[in-house]
């Protein structure tokens, strides 16, 4: 009969074995990815640590499932001691680990922590089992709930071995006085029967116990819970870019873009390990709930599982050949991820940002489009709207001469910042110059700008298209041709300032253009009106009662974080806002970015910006949309008219309604069909 | 045919094409200005029954081959270039077309002639021939003497009616001696129908038509209602066509169909000769386009520079509550 | 199979054209060169074919002043060699006369098996380089092509009617062929691929020769059409134009 301590030994040291050939492969996989820069900046790495980790902030965003994960992890956390007691009393029998296996208060803190996990676990499995919520299908379920199980056992065992240890006598003399309540009620079940039985009842516990536990471990390498390991380092190295700010492209065999899994960073690799597959960032998608094809959850499973199969072909045979079942034929784009599920990324952010791990999908999507184009896998709008912004700097296939066109009729005539200087560069975006609908609402813009006194200018035919999309469609070559042809113009001028519009352009413009030395001040304009208005400068001339909701634009908003300015503009105005459900960093995405608007539609069931506005016309006594960005007007104006709202909603850019407050008590309002003068008021 | 108009027939699957009938007309009035005569070259199989439909002209002459029973360029280009360097005219006519514009160029430096494209009208002052033609899209006219001794002319359609070129008259016919054509480099294999639909655009008397101006795929939606709405179909113009957005067989214009309709919506339509070709005649044509100097409002009876995608919904709502 | 593509730059129809008062003729001070819409289709039609059946593709352009651009972009598309040709006032427009005759010049030591050309250009005015390439190098010529395959040595084209037809016709090469679509939209090369190739590939220059006078038609002038009629304008905003169209349509007898 083999004694239990070496029982134990052995059980341990299989299950570090296993654990080490199952973890070793994943560790030479991610070998395999390209450099990453995600080190330095440690002061703020361990604050993250604190707050997403230790804090596990992000998870409270679902609240219900955010508190039973969040006892769970810590239950574990703070019981780990209690594993490390049971290994070590296998191996060295009586023994009992100083004050943390001794101590009253921490025994009876054990015990409640146990009952707290037990909770957390009993509502993940009711949350699984029976709510069965749409963002878990397609993970690995099962898993889930076995690993809850698990967990479930563990703790019901360590109490019950605990128990029938007080009921044997064999406790610490503080459990024995009472420190572990919890346990003795499992102790309690046990009562009755004989003390032989007891003890084989116990011995039997601590191997339940101890066997799941090392069992466990093993399995964490393989799915989903691989995040129980990776999610401290991930959390801790995670990207401290401005979410606003892609990697530029890289170059593999004479091609940008990723077109093979390995020429992913491994730090992005770590990305698809640390994924749980909790379905939050699907849960969010507007593409996902649209109908269209793309799940980022499924897609960074996809990554991961493409990941282990290619790592494992590749340390196999290391060589492609005629076998159609050789994994490594499997060609990462158009195969394991489709050509469809790629283009259908509005590249909201509404994924990383919900992410508790900050995985993050953006930016993955991003290089494989780029590969894509090197591919001509392009659709036909998309070539023509590339072809345009190459040859003429704006999507629209217009002349560079007519980007001004907007301006005629003012009088004085709108600075040309090319010739003289002016505290306001005003970039304007392509959509805020050329789309005809939106003329009024530049124009509007140029109005209030100068009743509030600003000194600004324009670009005139200088300008090019910021470069926002195109780089987020793919093609960073000219992404950075249009910046370069911008900077060039823009180094000729002189400005303290910029402000835009159009939060694509106040996007790039901000954080990937290093406007350095220079003015570095990027603002967009309810930014600016909002300093405007503090500073006493905005001639509000009356409040405007209004109802609104605001929206807040992907670009703005989760982007870079510009939520309150907007609001207190609309305060300011006299305005109520009601929020809708989704607001601040939970918007939906209107569903024109990621150059998505130059793009065929794909087929969905519901279109974003009609969910959205299905949303606002739940609230009541609402008049007015807010919106503060070009291409949401086009948006939700379409989605108003399509599902049939016109009479009930009006969508208006906020703009509008600040004109409408600096027009004097006696004049009405009204929608100017050609540019005023300056200084006149209309009635 | 030596020192008359020459106009090269064309036609197709045994019937003479409208663009012929308007060659004949201008060709009559080079023929009328330079008191001199007209005559239709005929090239084909078999072809001299259609001769009678020529009566524009003075004189048919026929070259007929079992090889040139189908548009075959290389022995068209053969049997037309001796024909005529054995009696070149002053001025010879082709079309703007597949055919025309195969023969035209080598027709004309064989004759060692100048060679005028896109013409759309001719013109004798004081025994003077001039041409005018359009070209950049139809933004820009081109004018300038017809020279002599002999001048090779492209004729585009749309500058004169096919009806002008169609006189009920009988014309001298004849023939001429068939040169030789085999060894030609290319050979007609056969046709290839287009595809069958069950839209045929030609027979529709109102359509919705949709350009490059349209923007986008999804705004067709937007047209097709307004389509629904007027019992009409929607077509389009070639780079939508290419695009992929329309199917061919709703093509407007020179390589797509010909239609004749009560209306005839341009959306988006620049108004490009190509297109222009495809529409003939359109007892009512309205005009949609941003672009005020769009050639297709010198065309159009009706024409407004909204913005389609506000303007066609607007249509179809009040159409809907009439 | 060698394929030539001769590129011919033609005013950009997206800018406003105008008359030089001097000249009589275009005023090309703010007109963009750009390279002939079915020129691009040629090209890529001479791509596909290289893709399926290997071979070369040469891209041969007359210098307008800014062709750089588009021959690193045709280098980069896949072309095989760019070349192009500079003489004294290019940039005021060259007729298609003097263009094939330079062309000619230009080819005369490239062996090839086909030249694939735009079947148009839109400021033709003197026929189009296609056919009149054709008659100077005595090789067969077929316009209107929309298909173009080869099949041992032996090629077919499919050459567009009206209303969808098509015929298909055999062609011995060496030939000259007008595409007027190829089998897929010109493909979009990414921008720094073309940046690539303006590093790493070299433009073959070389100067137009001599060419001897050809009858030509002369251009008395040029000018911007004005129509005898014109559509009659109506203004407002969307429902307004759309009630007076209505108002239209009825008396037509179109609608009720």
């Amino acid at each position: 009969m083999i004694s239990k301590p070496i029982l134990v030994l052995l059980a341990f040291l299989a299950s570090l074995v296993a654990f080490g050939i199952r973890v070793y492969p994943r560790f030479s996989h991610m070998m395999m990815g390209q450099k990453a820069d995600c080190f330095g900046n440690w002061l703020e790495r361990i604050k993250a640590l604190l707050v997403y980790f230790a804090g596990q902030a992000r998870l409270f965003r679902f609240k219900d499932t955010g508190t039973a994960h969040f006892f769970i992890f810590w239950g574990f956390l703070l019981l780990f001691p209690t594993i490390l007691q049971g290994i070590l009393e296998g191996l060295f029998p009586e023994f009992v680990l100083p004050v943390l296996g001794t101590f009253g208060p921490i025994l009876l803190f054990q015990d409640l922590i146990a009952v707290a996990v037990i909770v957390g676990v009993l509502y993940g499995l009711y949350y699984r089992l029976v709510v069965k919520p749409e963002r878990y299908k397609k993970s690995h379920q099962f898993e889930g709930s076995l690993v809850l199980v698990f967990i479930f056992t563990i703790m019901f065992s360590l109490l019950c071995t605990n128990g029938l240890m007080q009921n044997l006598g064999e406790a610490p003399p503080s459990a024995m006085a009472g420190w572990r309540p919890v346990s003795a009620m499992c102790g309690s079940l046990f009562e009755g029967m004989s003390e032989h039985a007891q003890h084989t009842l116990k011995e039997l516990f601590y191997w339940i116990h101890l066997g799941v536990v090392l069992v466990f471990l093993p399995l964490l390498p393989a799915g989903k819970h691989f995040h129980v390991i990776t999610s401290l380092p991930a959390v801790f190295l995670r990207n401290l870019e401005p979410p606003g700010k892609l990697s530029p492209a890289q170059t593999f065999d004479g091609l940008p873009g990723v077109g093979k899994v390995e020429n992913f960073t491994w730090r992005q690799m770590l990305d698809w390990y640390t994924c749980s597959e909790c379905g939050r960032c699907q849960e969010v998608c507007p593409a996902y709930n649209s109908g269209a094809p793309l799940s980022p959850k499924l897609l960074m499973m996809d990554l991961r599982d493409h990941l282990y199969e290619r790592g494992a072909a590749l340390r196999r045979n290391g060589r492609t050949n005629n076998d159609v079942h050789n994994p490594l034929n499997k060609p990462l784009t158009g195969d394991v991820i489709a050509d469809e599920t790629l283009w259908a990324c509005t590249t909201c952010y509404a994924c990383d940002q919900e992410c508790p791990l900050f995985v993050e999908h953006v930016q993955p999507i991003v290089d494989m489009r780029r590969f894509l184009l090197t591919q001509q896998r392009v659709g036909n709008e998309l070539m023509s709207a590339l072809n345009n912004l190459r040859r003429y700097g704006n999507s629209f296939g217009k002349s560079e001469r007519q980007r001004a066109l907007w301006t005629k009729g003012f009088n004085p005539k709108i600075k040309d910042i090319r010739k003289s200087p002016a505290q306001t560069l005003w970039f304007l975006g392509d959509y805020a110059s050329y789309n005809p609908t939106l003329t009024e609402i530049t124009q509007a813009t140029a109005r209030v700008f100068t009743k509030a006194g600003l000194d600004f200018g324009v670009l005139y035919d200088a300008e090019r298209n910021a470069g926002n999309d195109v780089r987020r469609v793919g093609e960073d070559g000219l992404f950075e041709l249009l910046r370069q042809k911008n900077k060039n113009a823009l180094e000729k001028c002189e400005y303290e300032q910029v402000v835009t519009t159009d939060p694509h352009t106040y996007n790039t413009l901000k954080n990937e253009y290093e406007l350095n030395g220079k003015a570095t001040a990027v603002y967009h304009y309810t930014e600016l009106l909002d300093k405007l208005i503090a500073a006493g400068q905005l001639p509000i001339k009356r409040k405007l009662g209004y109802t609104v909701t605001y929206h807040d634009p992907c670009y703005l908003g989760r982007y870079n974080n510009v939520y309150d300015p907007p609001r207190r503009v609309l305060k300011a105005l006299g305005c109520q806002i009601v929020e809708m459900p989704r607001n601040r960093d939970r918007a939906l995405c209107c569903g024109a970015g990621g150059g998505r608007i130059w793009m065929e539609e794909q087929n969905v069931t519901e279109r974003p910006s009609e969910n959205r506005i299905r949303e606002a016309i739940g609230l009541t006594n609402v008049e007015y949309f807010v919106v503060a960005c070009p291409k949401d007007v086009t948006m939700y104006c379409d989605a108003v008219k399509t599902t049939g709202n016109e009479n009930t909603l009006q969508v208006k850019d906020l703009i509008e309604l600040v004109e409408e407050a600096l027009q004097d008590e006696s004049a009405t309002a009204t929608t100017v069909s050609a540019p005023a003068d300056s200084e006149s008021t209309h009635s | 045919m030596k020192d008359d108009i020459c106009v090269v027939v064309e036609t197709l699957r045994g019937e003479v094409t409208d663009t012929t009938f308007s060659m004949l007309a201008a060709g009559r009035e080079l023929a009328n200005g330079l008191n001199t005569g007209l005559t239709a070259l005929l090239v084909g199989h078999e072809v001299q029954g259609l001769a009678q439909n020529l009566g524009a002209a003075d004189k048919v002459a026929c070259i007929e081959s079992s090889a040139l029973v189908d548009f075959n360029p290389e022995a068209y280009l053969r049997v037309i270039a001796e024909c005529l360097k054995a009696e070149p005219p002053r001025v010879v006519l082709f079309g703007s077309t597949a055919m025309g514009t195969d023969l035209a160029c080598g027709i004309a430096m064989q004759l060692n002639a100048p060679v005028i494209t896109s013409c759309r009208t001719v013109a004798v002052e004081d025994g003077l021939p001039t041409y005018a033609c359009l070209t950049c899209g139809g933004k820009i006219v081109a004018q300038g003497p017809i020279p002599g001794p002999m001048c090779v002319v492209i004729v585009m359609p749309g500058g004169y009616k096919a009806e002008q070129g169609r006189i009920d008259k009988t014309p001298a016919v004849y023939a001429l001696a068939t040169p030789a054509v085999d060894g030609a480099r290319t050979v007609f294999n056969q046709y290839i129908e287009p595809e069958v639909t069950d839209v045929d655009i030609t027979k529709e008397s109102i359509l919705v038509s949709v350009g490059r101006g349209i923007q986008n795929q999804d705004n067709i939606e937007l047209a097709e209602k307004l389509a629904a709405v007027l019992g009409g179909v929607v077509s389009g113009s070639r780079p939508v066509v290419d695009q992929g957005w329309l199917p061919t067989p709703r093509m407007v214009g020179k390589s797509g169909k010909m239609v004749k309709p009560k209306l005839y919506l341009a959306v988006g339509i620049s108004g490009a000769p190509e297109h222009l070709e495809g529409i003939p005649e359109a007892e009512t044509m309205i005009a949609i386009n941003t672009d005020e100097k769009a050639p297709i409002f010198d065309v159009a009876h009706y024409g407004t520079t909204a913005d389609a995608v506000e303007l066609l919904p607007a249509l179809t709502e009040k159409l809907k509550q009439a | 199979m060698d394929i030539i593509v001769p590129i011919k730059f033609v005013p950009d129809l997206v800018e406003e054209l105008e008359i030089d008062d001097s000249t009589g003729l275009l005023d090309r001070t703010f007109v963009r060169m750009i390279p002939n819409e079915l020129d691009e289709h040629a090209l890529e039609q001479a791509l596909l074919l290289k893709e399926k059946q290997g071979g070369t593709v040469t891209v041969i352009t007359l210098d307008y002043g800014d062709v750089d651009e588009a021959l690193f972009t045709a280098k980069a598309k896949g072309a095989d060699r760019i070349i192009k040709i500079s003489g004294d006032d290019f940039d005021q427009g060259v007729d298609n006369h003097a263009t094939t005759a330079i062309l000619q010049q230009a080819i005369s030591d490239i062996p090839f098996d086909l030249v694939l050309t735009g079947t148009q250009a839109v400021d033709d005015l003197d026929g189009s380089v296609g056919p009149l390439l054709a008659a100077r190098l005595g090789l067969p010529y077929v316009g209107y092509i929309v298909r173009v395959a080869s099949d041992n040595g032996t090629l077919t084209v499919a050459k567009e009617y009206p209303g969808g037809l098509t015929a298909e016709i055999d062609v011995t090469m060496p030939a000259v062929l007008g595409i007027q679509a190829a089998e897929k939209p010109p493909r979009y090369v990414v921008t720094s691929l073309v940046m690539e190739a303006m590093k790493s590939a070299t433009i073959d220059e070389q100067g137009a020769g001599e060419r001897a006078d050809e009858p030509l038609a002369e251009v008395s002038g040029m000018a911007i059409p004005e129509s005898g009629a014109h559509a009659e304008m109506i203004a407002g905003d969307a429902q307004e134009v759309a009630e007076a169209l209505i108002g239209v349509m009825r008396e037509k007898g179109i609608v009720g």
